[in-house]
């Protein structure tokens, strides 16, 4: 099944006619992932390889019933341009952007959760990939396979590095998803995971988190009381030093909170097992495969 | 960015929020003129980012123009020390034995110097408090916190008596109401005499917290003064970077801030480098990357020079940029290229790394790890065009063993 983008995806992206937009969108739609629509304001009725182009998302809705929105605009506008996906009715978003302010986020994160409905991803992240059905973001689909594995990161190339070692392995994944680095993002991790337990493709986790805020923590408790797949984890970040931000806004230990250390202890004690680097990680769950 | 206490206080001040009278200086004979501008008792504090900052001299209390004159003389010397170096250095003063790798942390830590001191009017201080507005990760929401054991550490509080600490969350879309302010106020049980002061001081920095796009303004102490007023005796303020482009005067607050060489170079060429102790420069696109290679560099015994991120997409000519960056850190003695191409692709990194090595005198070696979009035709292009100082490794770890060895080798 796989979870939140599969072959009855219907993509819309926000900033098609944008360098970096066209180019991933391009490549997605090469993948098999069903782009329909194209949002730029004043550029609406043209087209771009073939993709018809909307002035508003509402219009882009009306006319293709896109469901799923790629937003790839400019940091300043990106808060504006979530916001414009779930008013027009798009349940999934992935917001790829970085660098947005977190006051805008934490508006539109809040607005998005009191609505009920809807699911963002991001911002600041690499997308999601359901491996053989739909690619939305930068994850290269190459050297993803379908299988049985989910994996949710906060990390873009972590998604990469694991992938790949998980690939070689012979160990396909039902979904990658990258929540992204920031303080604030539109899902964390355990709505992740509550996904991934619910999905019957799905057989064992990966998180991939990394040194700052208490998500690791907080996913690590409600693993053990929720989850019944095996779930592995890896933290990057274990030798950074505190208080310097390790490139993402959320990368940072703060004091003693938010290091490596608390957060894999918190993933054992959880009864999850931690990776010591990518490598492990995907030998653990071949193990767990057996 | 993190502001010095007097721009926090400079920001407060906008918003009404009320703080001691003072005045920055850059000399002990500024300093002269401000206390004398202020008259009586003055305050004179260090303009540095440091923790412990009282504790490593680097405040004052004085009564004349003179005094403070010499006071700020003594503190623009002072070589502070961050926090945890600091605390190492109390220890040993208590007359523990530190462990040689301790002592070592001590020796290597980067001393601070002030290059200004803030004086300010004293008063009388009858209670002292501590008040913050952050971004709550957690909740995903605004977390105001208020306690009646100001002016100590509060992540301890928080350890020895987290009762002691009255949290509220703010819906970012409803903002704050008084009711919040209230909460704060009542739940940390402070001196009846300045809860209405404190009362009407909360809706204001959280005004200043937004408004300025903070993502943190701690207040501590908030003080009680002999005279009944409520006051911001000091003002940790942080702003998010990503919101400067509404705010034209992050700008002019950066610019107070001197930044290291080699992070202001790397800066201006688009990179995101943080310079760190060791001896094996680090480069890798992707922060959770970068973090990660760091992880195993350290794991096969070694000690990174540095995390840098080249970021997604990056061409050739940042590629080679970030080189020269490294390279021009003398205590590097060996270089580990790390990347997993997405966006980025990997025969523009090995462009990057060839124009590097053709342009600027490479004497460390170059261990590169090529993997994902177009991965064998980076390779192929290094292996074509050898250089005695150009290595390559097909994995991660392989990659990060080889830099250590080599590192060793040449040092």
């Amino acid at each position: 099944m796989a979870i939140l983008i599969d072959d009855t995806t219907r993509l819309v992206v926000q900033g098609l006619t944008g360098r970096e937009g066209s180019f991933h969108a391009k490549r997605n739609r090469d993948y098999g992932t069903n782009l329909v629509a194209g949002v730029t304001p004043g550029k609406g009725g043209g087209d771009v390889d073939g993709t018809p182009v909307f002035d508003t998302v509402a219009e882009a809705v009306a006319e293709t019933a896109a469901n799923t929105s790629m937003v790839f605009v400019p940091a300043r506008f990106a808060a504006d341009a979530v916001l414009e996906a779930h008013d027009a009715g798009c349940d999934t978003i992935i917001c790829i952007t970085e660098n947005i302010p977190a006051m805008d986020m934490a508006r539109t994160v809040s607005h998005i959760r009191h609505s009920r409905r809807g699911v963002l991803i991001g911002p600041n992240c690499p997308g999601v990939i359901s491996p053989g059905k739909a690619n939305v973001g930068i994850i290269p689909g190459e050297i993803c396979e379908p299988g049985p594995i989910g994996l949710v990161s906060r990390s873009g190339t972590l998604v990469y590095q694991i992938v790949n070692e998980l690939t070689q392995k012979g160990l396909g994944q039902s979904t990658c998803v990258g929540i992204g680095g920031d303080p604030i993002p539109g899902s964390d991790f355990i709505d992740v995971l509550e996904k991934f337990e619910a999905d019957d493709q799905t057989e064992v986790v990966v998180l991939v988190g990394e040194i700052g805020g208490d998500a690791e923590e907080r996913a690590a408790a409600w693993a053990q009381e929720n989850m019944t797949k095996p779930v592995v984890a890896y933290i990057a970040g274990r030798t950074a030093p505190p208080g310097k931000r390790m490139g993402h806004a959320g990368a940072i230990v703060s004091g003693s909170k938010g290091t490596a250390a608390a957060k894999t202890d918190a993933l054992e004690a959880a009864g999850i097992r931690v990776g010591k680097n990518p490598t492990e990680v995907a030998e653990i769950v071949a193990e767990i495969r057996g | 960015m993190n502001l010095f206490e007097y721009q926090g206080k400079e920001l407060l001040r906008r918003f009404e929020v009320p703080v001691p009278e003072g005045r920055v200086a850059k000399s002990p004979d500024e300093a002269r003129d401000a206390a004398r501008h202020l008259g009586g008792k003055v305050v004179v504090k260090a303009q540095v980012q440091v923790g412990a900052r009282g504790k490593q001299g680097g405040v004052e209390l004085v009564a004349s123009p003179d005094e403070a004159a010499a006071a700020a003389e003594r503190i623009l010397e002072v070589e502070f020390m961050e926090q945890n170096a600091f605390a190492l250095v109390q220890r040993r003063r208590r007359g523990e034995v530190l462990s040689a790798e301790e002592e070592e942390r001590i020796a290597k830590a980067t001393p601070i110097k002030a290059s200004r001191v803030l004086v300010e009017r004293a008063g009388d201080i009858a209670d002292e408090y501590y008040c913050a507005f952050l971004v709550d990760r957690s909740d995903r929401a605004f977390l105001g916190m208020m306690s009646a054991q100001g002016g100590m550490d509060i992540e301890k509080v928080a350890e020895d008596d987290p009762a002691a600490i009255a949290r509220v969350h703010i819906d970012p879309l409803l903002g704050i109401s008084d009711f919040h302010a209230r909460r704060l106020v009542f739940g940390a049980r402070i001196n009846p005499d300045a809860v209405k002061g404190a009362v009407a001081i909360i809706p204001k920095l959280y005004r200043a917290f937004v408004e300025m796009d903070a993502s943190q303004i701690e207040i501590n102490p908030l003080v009680l003064t002999g005279d009944g007023k409520v006051v911001a005796l000091d003002a940790k303020v942080t702003l998010d970077d990503s919101a400067a482009f509404r705010h034209p005067i992050f700008d002019e607050l950066k610019a107070a801030h001197e930044v290291p060489e080699q992070e202001r170079l790397a800066k201006e060429k688009g990179l995101n480098f943080i310079k760190l102790e060791g001896n094996i420069g680090v480069i890798g696109n992707g922060a959770g990357l970068v973090m990660s290679t760091l992880d195993v560099v350290n794991a096969a015994g070694g000690e990174p020079a540095n995390f840098l991120d080249v970021g997604g997409g990056a061409s050739a000519d940042i590629l080679s940029a970030g080189l020269e960056v490294i390279t021009s850190n003398p205590e590097v003695t060996s270089v580990l290229v790390n990347i997993f191409g997405g966006i980025t692709r990997c025969d523009l990194v090995a462009e990057g790394i060839l124009d590097a090595l053709g342009r600027l005198e490479v004497e460390v070696p170059l261990v590169v790890r090529l993997d994902g979009t177009n991965a064998e035709q980076g390779r192929k292009m290094l292996a074509d065009a050898p250089h005695p100082m150009l290595k390559t490794a097909d994995t991660m770890l392989g990659a990060a063993e080889l830099a250590v060895k080599l590192s060793r080798a040449g040092g």
